[in-house]
């Protein structure tokens, strides 16, 4: 019998559970390694050739050099993981998540500061909210 | 004879670390944040406990996909914060306190609760970033801390009403400790928060306070609410909220049908980054 998994009709959201954490591996251990300073300017000086010492599939290595963090996560990537990748390139977990909305950086900052994003309309699939997929991109990063 | 005095909740935000490891508290954006926790900083000069038990989840640091334990007691002397990627945060190594975690973790087991037993690790944000809210920048941490993990990385977490059982196990446990011990229990993580996906920054101000409300009055009620009204409602992250469940869970009005605890602070306020924050402060009766 089939498991009960009745986060599939969120919208904009992947929840990490055993089927992705086991397509995600190799992509997450990777970022795992990126938690050692040696390791980063490894990265840094040749990011192709680091992650061809990493089991990941073509697909995954292309989303990492992409810094495409909705591919990562569609991939298996989880934020968590995924978030050490940003660290290695300064940048911020805001920056991070608001890249994944199609906003500039400022743009989400100012829907942050102004109380964040309603859930209303974003409970379902299917409703007009900002998360559905039929009001992506969000933003001008996304239209550039 | 050990007792838990209190209890504390908050969010426990990466950014909000890196803005007092900067200096940046008095920004004007942060400024509002920091003055929600001036009152904390000072009962905790007022009520410093002799160890405080830590309930936060590891964010993919000490823990990677190698091993995934539902539940983590740290039993070490000491714990050093960790590396995340952009360096350790400059604050106190964490002393542990053995003999205390081990006794709470020899009968929590027994309660049937299958703790993982760990003596090696670092600590990341989630468990520094509440000890530097409460304390500010000391040289060193005003008591030992026991850290527990709980995982709210992969999917399935555990049920809030599995947390709020397993709080009853610790107060059983700590009660059950010989040396005069007061014992603070700290649940941290959320409130309302996504950080992934187009749905990223979602922030839900009515759910966060009636959580609030109802972890005050109703915790037993609070703890059936299922996995899924926390991430349809309070965003893929604000599941850890089940965290504060645990805490709640070791009060003394669950365990020893004494008054509701009283309220010593409250706060809210978005946001910090992608996060609303949340902080609670229970003094047992």
């Amino acid at each position: 019998m089939a498991l009960d998994k009745p986060y599939l009709d969120v919208p904009g959201t992947t929840i990490f559970d055993a089927e992705q954490s086991r397509k995600g591996y190799w992509l997450n251990q990777f970022c795992m390694s990126l938690m050692k300073a040696d390791n980063r300017t490894r990265f840094k000086a040749n990011e192709r050739a680091y992650l061809d010492e990493w089991a990941m599939t073509e697909e995954q290595k292309l989303a990492v050099l992409a810094r495409d963090l909705n591919w990562c996560i569609r991939t298996g990537g989880n934020i968590y993981f995924l978030a050490k990748i940003g660290a290695t390139d300064g940048k911020s977990f805001q920056q991070m998540a608001g890249s994944m909305t199609g906003m500039t950086e400022d743009e989400y900052r100012a829907m942050m500061v102004g109380g964040g994003r309603s859930v209303e309309g974003n409970r379902f699939i299917g409703e007009d909210g900002s998360a559905q997929a039929h009001r992506q991109p969000q933003g001008q990063a996304g239209k550039a | 004879m050990a007792h838990i005095s209190a209890s504390v909740y908050t969010s426990h935000v990466p950014a909000i670390g890196a803005t007092i490891d900067m200096g940046k508290t008095q920004e004007p954006y942060w400024q509002p944040l920091f003055k929600g926790y001036e009152f904390s900083k000072q009962w905790m000069k007022a009520h410093t406990p002799d160890v405080i038990f830590l309930v936060y989840n590891d964010h993919a640091t000490a823990f990677s996909l190698d091993m995934i334990p539902t539940f983590a007691i740290g039993t070490a002397a000491q714990y050093m914060p960790a590396d995340e990627g952009w360096g350790p945060r400059p604050v106190p190594v964490v002393q542990g306190h053995p003999e205390l975690a081990a006794h709470i973790a020899q009968s929590v087991i027994q309660q049937d609760f299958d703790l993982t037993i760990v003596n090696n690790m670092d600590v990341d944000h989630g468990l520094t970033v509440p000890l530097s809210l409460m304390c500010g920048q000391p040289v060193s941490w005003p008591c030992p801390v026991i850290p527990f993990a709980v995982n709210v990385v992969q999917y399935p977490v555990p049920s809030g009403q599995r947390c709020f059982n397993l709080g009853k196990a610790i107060a059983k446990a700590v009660k059950s400790f010989d040396a005069d011990l007061n014992i603070q229990i700290w649940g941290t993580g959320g409130m309302s928060h996504q950080l992934q996906g187009p749905r990223a920054g979602l922030i839900n101000k009515d759910f966060d306070n009636a959580f609030l409300d109802q972890l005050i009055i109703d915790p037993a009620a609070l703890a059936k609410k299922p996995h899924i009204d926390y991430v349809r409602e309070a965003g893929s992250e604000g599941i850890e909220l089940v965290m504060w469940l645990i805490a709640r869970g070791a009060m003394s009005d669950v365990n020893e049908g004494k008054p509701s605890p009283k309220v010593a602070h409250r706060f809210y306020h978005v946001p910090a980054s992608n996060t609303a924050v949340g902080h609670l402060i229970l003094e047992n009766l």
